[in-house]
Protein backbone atom coordinates (compact mmCIF):
# COMPACT_ATOMS: atom_id res chain seq x y z
CA UNK A 1 0.00 0.00 0.00
CA UNK A 2 1.40 3.34 -0.52
CA UNK A 3 -0.49 6.98 -1.10
CA UNK A 4 -0.84 6.43 -4.89
CA UNK A 5 -3.29 3.41 -4.61
CA UNK A 6 -5.05 5.14 -1.99
CA UNK A 7 -5.30 8.17 -4.46
CA UNK A 8 -6.34 5.98 -7.13
CA UNK A 9 -9.02 4.27 -4.56
CA UNK A 10 -10.50 7.79 -4.20
CA UNK A 11 -10.45 8.97 -7.49
CA UNK A 12 -12.12 5.88 -9.04
CA UNK A 13 -14.86 4.67 -6.64
CA UNK A 14 -17.52 7.60 -6.15
CA UNK A 15 -20.29 5.83 -8.01
CA UNK A 16 -22.58 3.26 -7.72
CA UNK A 17 -25.07 2.24 -3.94
CA UNK A 18 -21.66 1.41 -2.22
CA UNK A 19 -19.71 4.42 -3.20
CA UNK A 20 -18.03 7.28 -1.79
CA UNK A 21 -20.62 9.36 -2.81
CA UNK A 22 -23.63 7.29 -1.51
CA UNK A 23 -21.42 6.41 1.81
CA UNK A 24 -20.74 10.04 2.38
CA UNK A 25 -24.37 11.08 2.13
CA UNK A 26 -25.17 8.36 4.41
CA UNK A 27 -22.43 9.29 6.89
CA UNK A 28 -23.80 13.18 7.02
CA UNK A 29 -27.13 12.43 7.01
CA UNK A 30 -26.76 9.38 9.67
CA UNK A 31 -24.31 12.49 11.68
CA UNK A 32 -27.27 15.44 11.35
CA UNK A 33 -30.01 12.77 11.85
CA UNK A 34 -27.98 11.77 15.26
CA UNK A 35 -27.02 15.24 16.62
CA UNK A 36 -30.35 16.88 16.04
CA UNK A 37 -32.15 14.31 18.13
CA UNK A 38 -29.48 14.48 20.82
CA UNK A 39 -30.11 18.12 20.47
CA UNK A 40 -33.47 17.94 21.01
CA UNK A 41 -33.47 16.31 24.08
CA UNK A 42 -30.21 18.23 25.47
CA UNK A 43 -30.58 21.83 24.79
CA UNK A 44 -33.52 22.15 26.38
CA UNK A 45 -32.60 20.41 29.30
CA UNK A 46 -29.51 22.32 29.63
CA UNK A 47 -30.98 25.57 29.06
CA UNK A 48 -33.75 24.81 31.93
CA UNK A 49 -31.28 23.72 33.94
CA UNK A 50 -28.76 26.88 33.81
CA UNK A 51 -31.85 29.22 34.04
CA UNK A 52 -33.06 27.94 36.90
CA UNK A 53 -29.62 26.78 38.74
CA UNK A 54 -31.37 23.80 39.77
CA UNK A 55 -30.03 20.14 39.15
CA UNK A 56 -26.27 21.86 37.92
CA UNK A 57 -24.55 19.05 40.17
CA UNK A 58 -26.25 16.44 38.86
CA UNK A 59 -25.06 17.75 35.34
CA UNK A 60 -21.61 17.78 36.51
CA UNK A 61 -21.45 14.59 37.46
CA UNK A 62 -23.41 13.00 35.13
CA UNK A 63 -22.00 14.44 32.14
CA UNK A 64 -18.49 13.57 33.10
CA UNK A 65 -19.74 9.62 33.42
CA UNK A 66 -21.45 9.85 30.10
CA UNK A 67 -18.70 11.01 28.56
CA UNK A 68 -16.68 7.60 30.21
CA UNK A 69 -18.99 5.29 28.18
CA UNK A 70 -17.77 3.07 25.58
CA UNK A 71 -19.32 3.37 22.31
CA UNK A 72 -18.55 0.63 20.56
CA UNK A 73 -19.69 -1.23 23.99
CA UNK A 74 -23.34 0.46 23.80
CA UNK A 75 -23.45 -0.19 20.46
CA UNK A 76 -23.33 -3.93 21.30
CA UNK A 77 -25.30 -3.73 24.00
CA UNK A 78 -28.44 -2.00 22.12
CA UNK A 79 -27.46 -4.39 19.25
CA UNK A 80 -28.30 -7.19 21.28
CA UNK A 81 -31.64 -5.73 22.82
CA UNK A 82 -32.50 -3.97 19.20
CA UNK A 83 -31.31 -6.06 16.57
CA UNK A 84 -29.05 -5.06 13.44
CA UNK A 85 -29.72 -1.57 11.55
CA UNK A 86 -30.07 1.73 12.80
CA UNK A 87 -31.55 1.28 15.52
CA UNK A 88 -28.71 0.74 17.51
CA UNK A 89 -26.14 3.04 16.27
CA UNK A 90 -28.46 6.31 16.31
CA UNK A 91 -29.06 5.28 20.13
CA UNK A 92 -25.12 4.72 21.02
CA UNK A 93 -24.21 8.09 19.23
CA UNK A 94 -26.86 10.32 20.61
CA UNK A 95 -25.74 9.09 24.26
CA UNK A 96 -22.05 10.29 23.16
CA UNK A 97 -23.67 13.48 21.65
CA UNK A 98 -25.35 14.52 25.12
CA UNK A 99 -22.81 15.83 27.38
CA UNK A 100 -21.19 17.97 24.99
CA UNK A 101 -24.73 19.45 24.32
CA UNK A 102 -26.19 19.71 27.70
CA UNK A 103 -22.68 21.10 29.27
CA UNK A 104 -22.78 23.69 26.35
CA UNK A 105 -26.66 24.79 26.96
CA UNK A 106 -26.18 24.64 30.57
CA UNK A 107 -22.75 26.55 30.43
CA UNK A 108 -24.04 28.91 27.81
CA UNK A 109 -27.00 30.42 29.97
CA UNK A 110 -25.27 30.19 33.30
CA UNK A 111 -22.69 32.07 32.51
CA UNK A 112 -24.70 35.41 31.32
CA UNK A 113 -24.11 37.98 33.87
CA UNK A 114 -26.54 37.66 37.03
CA UNK A 115 -27.09 41.30 36.94
CA UNK A 116 -28.03 41.25 33.11
CA UNK A 117 -30.37 38.83 33.63
CA UNK A 118 -32.18 40.95 36.85
CA UNK A 119 -32.12 44.02 34.56
CA UNK A 120 -34.03 42.56 32.14
CA UNK A 121 -36.13 40.72 35.29
CA UNK A 122 -36.45 44.16 36.67
CA UNK A 123 -37.68 45.63 33.23
CA UNK A 124 -40.71 43.56 33.21
CA UNK A 125 -39.51 40.38 31.32
CA UNK A 126 -41.40 37.21 31.27
CA UNK A 127 -38.94 33.84 32.66
CA UNK A 128 -39.85 33.09 28.80
CA UNK A 129 -38.90 36.87 27.93
CA UNK A 130 -35.74 36.32 29.96
CA UNK A 131 -34.67 32.93 28.52
CA UNK A 132 -35.35 33.66 24.61
CA UNK A 133 -34.43 37.62 24.65
CA UNK A 134 -31.36 37.49 27.00
CA UNK A 135 -30.24 34.48 27.65
CA UNK A 136 -29.89 32.38 25.07
CA UNK A 137 -28.83 35.42 22.60
CA UNK A 138 -25.99 35.77 24.96
CA UNK A 139 -25.36 32.10 25.69
CA UNK A 140 -24.96 31.28 21.81
CA UNK A 141 -21.51 30.75 21.39
CA UNK A 142 -21.10 28.38 24.36
CA UNK A 143 -24.16 26.82 23.54
CA UNK A 144 -23.00 26.37 19.34
CA UNK A 145 -19.65 25.71 20.66
CA UNK A 146 -21.33 22.71 22.46
CA UNK A 147 -22.87 21.69 19.41
CA UNK A 148 -19.41 21.84 17.68
CA UNK A 149 -17.87 19.66 19.99
CA UNK A 150 -21.22 17.13 19.62
CA UNK A 151 -20.87 16.79 15.71
CA UNK A 152 -17.03 16.53 15.43
CA UNK A 153 -17.68 13.62 17.93
CA UNK A 154 -20.58 12.04 16.79
CA UNK A 155 -19.20 12.67 12.47
CA UNK A 156 -15.71 10.71 13.48
CA UNK A 157 -17.59 7.97 15.63
CA UNK A 158 -20.65 6.94 13.45
CA UNK A 159 -17.71 5.03 11.59
CA UNK A 160 -18.63 2.34 14.23
CA UNK A 161 -22.60 2.47 12.89
CA UNK A 162 -21.25 0.01 9.80
CA UNK A 163 -20.31 -2.60 12.83
CA UNK A 164 -24.16 -3.43 12.36
CA UNK A 165 -25.33 -1.80 9.50
CA UNK A 166 -24.91 -1.13 5.73
CA UNK A 167 -24.18 2.88 6.07
CA UNK A 168 -21.44 4.74 6.39
CA UNK A 169 -17.84 5.58 5.52
CA UNK A 170 -17.09 3.28 8.12
CA UNK A 171 -17.87 0.49 5.25
CA UNK A 172 -14.81 1.17 4.04
CA UNK A 173 -12.58 0.93 6.98
CA UNK A 174 -13.89 -2.96 7.97
CA UNK A 175 -13.70 -4.11 4.66
CA UNK A 176 -10.50 -2.57 3.66
CA UNK A 177 -8.71 -3.69 7.60
CA UNK A 178 -10.40 -7.29 6.72
CA UNK A 179 -9.54 -7.81 3.77
CA UNK A 180 -5.97 -5.98 3.97
CA UNK A 181 -7.01 -2.96 1.06
CA UNK A 182 -5.16 -1.25 3.06
CA UNK A 183 -5.33 1.63 0.08
CA UNK A 184 -9.74 1.25 0.67
CA UNK A 185 -8.76 1.53 5.02
CA UNK A 186 -6.58 4.90 4.46
CA UNK A 187 -9.09 6.52 2.04
CA UNK A 188 -11.96 6.09 3.88
CA UNK A 189 -10.03 7.70 6.69
CA UNK A 190 -9.35 10.18 4.93
CA UNK A 191 -12.98 10.94 3.87
CA UNK A 192 -14.02 10.58 7.49
CA UNK A 193 -11.51 13.30 8.43
CA UNK A 194 -12.09 15.49 5.41
CA UNK A 195 -15.93 15.69 6.44
CA UNK A 196 -15.35 16.35 9.90
CA UNK A 197 -13.31 19.42 9.10
CA UNK A 198 -15.89 20.65 6.46
CA UNK A 199 -18.51 20.26 9.52
CA UNK A 200 -15.58 21.68 11.79
CA UNK A 201 -15.10 25.01 9.96
CA UNK A 202 -18.40 25.62 9.33
CA UNK A 203 -19.62 24.92 12.78
CA UNK A 204 -16.59 27.43 14.20
CA UNK A 205 -17.21 30.35 11.51
CA UNK A 206 -21.16 29.88 12.80
CA UNK A 207 -19.83 30.11 16.47
CA UNK A 208 -17.35 33.33 15.74
CA UNK A 209 -20.05 35.18 13.58
CA UNK A 210 -22.08 34.82 16.78
CA UNK A 211 -19.32 36.10 19.30
CA UNK A 212 -18.97 39.01 16.83
CA UNK A 213 -22.93 39.47 17.36
CA UNK A 214 -22.92 39.15 21.13
CA UNK A 215 -20.18 41.45 21.64
CA UNK A 216 -20.84 43.62 19.11
CA UNK A 217 -25.29 43.77 18.82
CA UNK A 218 -25.02 46.81 16.64
CA UNK A 219 -22.26 45.29 13.60
CA UNK B 1 -7.63 -16.07 32.74
CA UNK B 2 -5.26 -15.78 29.84
CA UNK B 3 -2.18 -14.42 31.72
CA UNK B 4 -2.47 -17.59 33.77
CA UNK B 5 -2.90 -20.18 31.35
CA UNK B 6 0.29 -18.26 29.58
CA UNK B 7 2.03 -18.59 32.59
CA UNK B 8 0.96 -22.18 33.64
CA UNK B 9 1.90 -22.80 29.76
CA UNK B 10 5.70 -21.04 30.58
CA UNK B 11 6.28 -22.83 33.53
CA UNK B 12 5.39 -26.59 31.90
CA UNK B 13 7.47 -25.66 28.91
CA UNK B 14 10.27 -24.55 31.46
CA UNK B 15 9.59 -27.76 33.24
CA UNK B 16 9.57 -30.03 30.00
CA UNK B 17 12.67 -28.39 28.74
CA UNK B 18 14.42 -29.53 32.16
CA UNK B 19 13.17 -32.44 31.76
CA UNK B 20 14.16 -33.06 28.08
CA UNK B 21 17.81 -32.98 29.82
CA UNK B 22 17.57 -36.53 31.29
CA UNK B 23 15.13 -37.64 28.52
CA UNK B 24 13.17 -40.43 28.90
CA UNK B 25 12.50 -43.36 27.01
CA UNK B 26 12.15 -41.97 23.55
CA UNK B 27 14.60 -39.54 23.48
CA UNK B 28 14.22 -36.45 22.02
CA UNK B 29 11.46 -34.05 23.41
CA UNK B 30 8.25 -33.46 21.05
CA UNK B 31 7.54 -29.60 20.73
CA UNK B 32 3.73 -29.33 20.82
CA UNK B 33 2.16 -25.69 19.13
CA UNK B 34 -1.32 -24.32 18.92
CA UNK B 35 -2.66 -21.49 17.05
CA UNK B 36 -3.90 -18.55 19.65
CA UNK B 37 -7.75 -19.97 19.18
CA UNK B 38 -9.11 -21.56 22.07
CA UNK B 39 -10.36 -24.54 19.95
CA UNK B 40 -6.68 -25.40 18.42
CA UNK B 41 -5.31 -24.77 21.88
CA UNK B 42 -7.80 -27.95 23.27
CA UNK B 43 -6.90 -30.13 20.51
CA UNK B 44 -3.30 -29.72 21.09
CA UNK B 45 -3.40 -30.23 24.94
CA UNK B 46 -5.09 -33.68 23.59
CA UNK B 47 -1.74 -34.19 21.58
CA UNK B 48 0.23 -33.68 24.01
CA UNK B 49 -1.24 -35.12 27.15
CA UNK B 50 -1.26 -38.30 24.98
CA UNK B 51 2.35 -38.46 24.40
CA UNK B 52 3.05 -37.73 27.73
CA UNK B 53 1.33 -41.17 28.21
CA UNK B 54 2.55 -43.06 25.54
CA UNK B 55 6.01 -41.92 27.57
CA UNK B 56 7.22 -39.05 25.40
CA UNK B 57 8.89 -35.47 26.46
CA UNK B 58 6.56 -32.81 25.68
CA UNK B 59 7.53 -29.55 25.18
CA UNK B 60 3.74 -27.16 24.82
CA UNK B 61 4.21 -24.12 22.57
CA UNK B 62 0.47 -22.88 22.69
CA UNK B 63 -1.50 -19.74 21.06
CA UNK B 64 1.51 -18.93 19.28
CA UNK B 65 -0.48 -16.99 16.51
CA UNK B 66 -1.90 -17.33 13.38
CA UNK B 67 -0.65 -19.53 10.08
CA UNK B 68 1.58 -16.82 8.46
CA UNK B 69 3.36 -16.88 12.38
CA UNK B 70 3.86 -20.36 13.12
CA UNK B 71 4.30 -22.12 10.14
CA UNK B 72 7.58 -21.11 9.11
CA UNK B 73 8.55 -22.05 12.96
CA UNK B 74 7.49 -25.46 12.09
CA UNK B 75 9.21 -25.71 8.87
CA UNK B 76 12.19 -24.11 10.24
CA UNK B 77 12.07 -27.31 12.55
CA UNK B 78 11.56 -25.63 16.18
CA UNK B 79 7.76 -27.31 16.02
CA UNK B 80 7.14 -31.30 15.74
CA UNK B 81 3.37 -31.02 15.92
CA UNK B 82 0.50 -28.94 15.40
CA UNK B 83 -2.99 -29.16 14.95
CA UNK B 84 -4.08 -28.20 11.52
CA UNK B 85 -7.20 -28.04 9.28
CA UNK B 86 -6.51 -29.30 5.77
CA UNK B 87 -7.99 -26.58 3.61
CA UNK B 88 -6.47 -23.32 4.59
CA UNK B 89 -3.06 -25.42 5.05
CA UNK B 90 -3.38 -26.59 1.89
CA UNK B 91 -4.61 -22.90 0.42
CA UNK B 92 -1.63 -22.11 2.19
CA UNK B 93 1.10 -24.14 0.90
CA UNK B 94 -0.37 -24.01 -2.72
CA UNK B 95 -2.76 -20.65 -3.45
CA UNK B 96 -3.61 -22.29 -6.84
CA UNK B 97 -5.62 -25.22 -5.67
CA UNK B 98 -8.75 -25.69 -7.11
CA UNK B 99 -9.97 -28.77 -4.53
CA UNK B 100 -12.40 -27.77 -2.22
CA UNK B 101 -14.32 -31.40 -0.81
CA UNK B 102 -13.03 -32.93 1.75
CA UNK B 103 -11.01 -36.18 0.00
CA UNK B 104 -9.26 -34.11 -2.98
CA UNK B 105 -7.75 -31.85 -0.72
CA UNK B 106 -6.48 -34.34 2.01
CA UNK B 107 -5.04 -36.24 -1.04
CA UNK B 108 -3.38 -32.70 -2.08
CA UNK B 109 -2.18 -32.03 1.27
CA UNK B 110 0.00 -35.07 1.21
CA UNK B 111 1.85 -34.48 -1.73
CA UNK B 112 1.86 -30.66 -0.73
CA UNK B 113 3.83 -30.90 2.67
CA UNK B 114 7.56 -30.00 2.57
CA UNK B 115 10.39 -32.13 2.94
CA UNK B 116 10.58 -32.69 6.60
CA UNK B 117 6.69 -32.70 7.27
CA UNK B 118 3.88 -34.99 6.95
CA UNK B 119 0.38 -34.68 7.55
CA UNK B 120 -1.03 -37.55 9.47
CA UNK B 121 -4.93 -39.17 9.24
CA UNK B 122 -7.34 -36.25 9.23
CA UNK B 123 -9.95 -36.24 11.72
CA UNK B 124 -13.85 -36.43 10.32
CA UNK B 125 -14.27 -32.84 13.06
CA UNK B 126 -13.93 -30.26 10.81
CA UNK B 127 -14.11 -26.85 12.10
CA UNK B 128 -14.99 -24.43 8.58
CA UNK B 129 -17.20 -21.43 7.83
CA UNK B 130 -20.84 -22.60 7.17
CA UNK B 131 -24.31 -20.93 6.38
CA UNK B 132 -26.55 -21.60 9.24
CA UNK B 133 -30.27 -20.68 9.49
CA UNK B 134 -32.42 -21.06 12.02
CA UNK B 135 -33.94 -24.27 12.67
CA UNK B 136 -37.50 -22.96 12.23
CA UNK B 137 -36.46 -21.42 9.17
CA UNK B 138 -35.00 -24.94 7.85
CA UNK B 139 -38.17 -26.69 8.63
CA UNK B 140 -40.70 -24.30 7.09
CA UNK B 141 -38.89 -24.43 3.86
CA UNK B 142 -37.46 -27.97 3.99
CA UNK B 143 -33.85 -26.94 4.04
CA UNK B 144 -30.71 -29.45 4.98
CA UNK B 145 -28.14 -28.58 1.81
CA UNK B 146 -27.06 -25.30 0.42
CA UNK B 147 -28.75 -26.47 -2.81
CA UNK B 148 -32.47 -26.52 -1.15
CA UNK B 149 -32.03 -22.47 -0.60
CA UNK B 150 -33.47 -22.41 -4.25
CA UNK B 151 -37.05 -23.36 -2.99
CA UNK B 152 -37.11 -20.52 -0.93
CA UNK B 153 -39.28 -18.36 -2.61
CA UNK B 154 -38.62 -15.51 0.11
CA UNK B 155 -35.93 -12.97 -0.07
CA UNK B 156 -33.03 -14.31 1.35
CA UNK B 157 -30.48 -11.52 3.30
CA UNK B 158 -26.73 -13.06 4.43
CA UNK B 159 -25.42 -11.11 7.50
CA UNK B 160 -21.30 -11.88 8.06
CA UNK B 161 -18.21 -9.95 8.36
CA UNK B 162 -17.71 -7.50 5.39
CA UNK B 163 -15.14 -9.03 3.72
CA UNK B 164 -17.79 -11.66 2.55
CA UNK B 165 -19.13 -9.41 0.79
CA UNK B 166 -16.18 -9.79 -1.76
CA UNK B 167 -14.79 -13.27 -1.02
CA UNK B 168 -15.83 -16.53 -2.45
CA UNK B 169 -17.65 -17.43 0.77
CA UNK B 170 -20.54 -14.56 0.49
CA UNK B 171 -23.16 -13.91 -1.63
CA UNK B 172 -21.08 -13.58 -4.97
CA UNK B 173 -19.85 -17.80 -4.42
CA UNK B 174 -23.69 -18.95 -3.28
CA UNK B 175 -24.94 -16.85 -6.40
CA UNK B 176 -21.70 -19.08 -8.59
CA UNK B 177 -21.83 -22.51 -7.07
CA UNK B 178 -25.60 -22.85 -6.19
CA UNK B 179 -27.42 -20.10 -8.14
CA UNK B 180 -29.16 -18.46 -5.59
CA UNK B 181 -29.50 -15.22 -5.14
CA UNK B 182 -29.21 -13.13 -1.62
CA UNK B 183 -28.46 -9.93 -0.03
CA UNK B 184 -25.86 -9.00 2.24
CA UNK B 185 -25.90 -7.06 5.35
CA UNK B 186 -22.30 -6.70 7.49
CA UNK B 187 -22.29 -8.19 11.32
CA UNK B 188 -18.88 -7.21 12.42
CA UNK B 189 -19.11 -9.53 15.00
CA UNK B 190 -17.77 -12.81 13.28
CA UNK B 191 -20.96 -14.64 14.08
CA UNK B 192 -21.27 -13.93 17.47
CA UNK B 193 -23.82 -12.78 19.73
CA UNK B 194 -24.97 -10.23 17.11
CA UNK B 195 -25.21 -12.12 14.47
CA UNK B 196 -27.10 -15.02 15.96
CA UNK B 197 -30.14 -12.02 17.56
CA UNK B 198 -30.29 -10.87 13.62
CA UNK B 199 -31.10 -14.61 12.36
CA UNK B 200 -33.03 -15.27 14.99
CA UNK B 201 -35.39 -11.18 14.67
CA UNK B 202 -35.38 -12.71 10.93
CA UNK B 203 -33.47 -9.50 9.58
CA UNK B 204 -31.34 -11.96 8.49
CA UNK B 205 -31.88 -15.55 6.74
CA UNK B 206 -28.26 -16.51 6.39
CA UNK B 207 -25.03 -16.38 8.43
CA UNK B 208 -21.42 -17.48 7.53
CA UNK B 209 -20.51 -19.55 10.96
CA UNK B 210 -17.72 -21.84 11.79
CA UNK B 211 -19.48 -25.41 11.51
CA UNK B 212 -17.91 -25.96 15.23
CA UNK B 213 -19.46 -22.90 17.23
CA UNK B 214 -20.95 -24.17 20.12
CA UNK B 215 -23.66 -21.14 19.74
CA UNK B 216 -25.18 -23.33 16.80
CA UNK B 217 -26.28 -25.57 18.79
CA UNK B 218 -27.09 -22.94 22.16
CA UNK B 219 -29.58 -20.97 19.50
CA UNK B 220 -31.18 -23.96 17.79
CA UNK B 221 -29.63 -23.08 14.63
CA UNK B 222 -28.73 -25.64 11.52
CA UNK B 223 -25.84 -25.85 9.40
CA UNK B 224 -26.37 -26.15 5.76
CA UNK B 225 -24.62 -29.15 4.33
CA UNK B 226 -22.04 -27.55 1.25
CA UNK B 227 -23.40 -30.43 -0.82
CA UNK B 228 -21.78 -28.32 -3.99
CA UNK B 229 -18.07 -27.65 -2.03
CA UNK B 230 -18.56 -23.70 -1.89
CA UNK B 231 -16.36 -23.62 1.18
CA UNK B 232 -12.90 -25.22 1.59
CA UNK B 233 -12.98 -28.25 3.34
CA UNK B 234 -11.25 -28.15 6.67
CA UNK B 235 -10.80 -30.92 8.13
CA UNK B 236 -8.71 -31.26 11.75
CA UNK B 237 -5.50 -32.64 10.46
CA UNK B 238 -1.80 -33.48 12.57
CA UNK B 239 1.09 -31.63 10.85
CA UNK B 240 3.88 -33.51 11.64
CA UNK B 241 7.65 -33.28 11.90
CA UNK B 242 10.68 -36.19 11.51
CA UNK B 243 11.05 -36.04 15.35
CA UNK B 244 6.92 -37.69 15.59
CA UNK B 245 7.86 -41.30 15.00
CA UNK B 246 5.37 -44.17 14.16
CA UNK B 247 4.53 -45.04 17.32
CA UNK B 248 3.72 -41.15 18.33
CA UNK B 249 1.81 -41.13 14.97
CA UNK B 250 0.08 -44.13 15.79
CA UNK B 251 -1.15 -42.44 19.13
CA UNK B 252 -2.25 -38.73 17.12
CA UNK B 253 -3.96 -41.14 14.66
CA UNK B 254 -5.90 -42.92 16.86
CA UNK B 255 -7.48 -39.18 18.38
CA UNK B 256 -7.81 -37.92 15.48
CA UNK B 257 -10.12 -41.26 14.54
CA UNK B 258 -12.08 -40.73 17.96
CA UNK B 259 -13.01 -37.18 17.56
CA UNK B 260 -16.30 -36.80 15.99
CA UNK B 261 -17.27 -33.35 14.49
CA UNK B 262 -19.66 -33.55 17.84
CA UNK B 263 -17.05 -33.88 19.49
CA UNK B 264 -15.16 -30.85 18.56
CA UNK B 265 -18.53 -28.85 18.72
CA UNK B 266 -18.93 -30.45 23.04
CA UNK B 267 -15.27 -29.26 23.72
CA UNK B 268 -15.46 -25.71 22.52
CA UNK B 269 -18.73 -25.64 24.61
CA UNK B 270 -17.13 -26.93 27.47
CA UNK B 271 -14.68 -23.75 27.15
CA UNK B 272 -17.00 -20.84 25.84
CA UNK B 273 -19.83 -21.74 28.07
CA UNK B 274 -18.63 -23.78 30.95
CA UNK B 275 -15.00 -21.81 31.03
CA UNK B 276 -12.73 -24.75 32.13
CA UNK B 277 -8.71 -25.03 30.96
CA UNK B 278 -7.45 -26.69 28.32
CA UNK B 279 -6.18 -29.20 30.27
CA UNK B 280 -8.98 -30.24 31.75
CA UNK B 281 -11.42 -30.69 29.27
CA UNK B 282 -8.56 -32.61 27.05
CA UNK B 283 -8.15 -34.74 30.37
CA UNK B 284 -11.88 -35.44 30.70
CA UNK B 285 -12.03 -36.20 26.72
CA UNK B 286 -9.34 -39.03 26.90
CA UNK B 287 -10.62 -40.58 29.67
CA UNK B 288 -14.37 -40.49 27.78
CA UNK B 289 -12.98 -41.91 25.01
CA UNK B 290 -10.46 -44.48 26.65
CA UNK B 291 -7.69 -43.00 25.29
CA UNK B 292 -5.68 -42.64 28.16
Amino acid sequence: MNLGETFTWLATHWAGPGGIGARLAQHLLLTLAVVAVAAIVALPLGVLIGHTHKGAAVVGASVGAARAIPTLGLLTLFGLALGIGLRAPVLALVILALPSLLAGAYAGVETVPPAVVEAARAVGLSETQIVWRVELPLGAPVIIGGLRAATLQVVSTATLAAYIADTGLGRFLFIGLKSRDYAQMVGGAILVIALALILEVTLAATQRLVSVHVTHPRQ
Amino acid sequence: MSHRTHRFAALVAVAALALAGCSGAHGQTIVVGSQDYYSNEIVAEIYAQALEKGGYAVDRQFRIGQREVYLPEIEAGNIDLFPEYTGPLLQFWKSSTTARLADAVYSELVQAAPAGLRVLDQSPATDQDSYVVTSAFASQWHLTTISDLKGVTVPLVMGANSEAQSRPNGPQGLLDTYGVTCGFTPIEDGGGPLTVKALKDGTIQLAIIYTADPSIMANDLVSLEDDKGLFLASHLVPLASDKVDDKAAALINKISAAMSPSDLVALDARSVTDQLPAATIATDWLKDKGLV
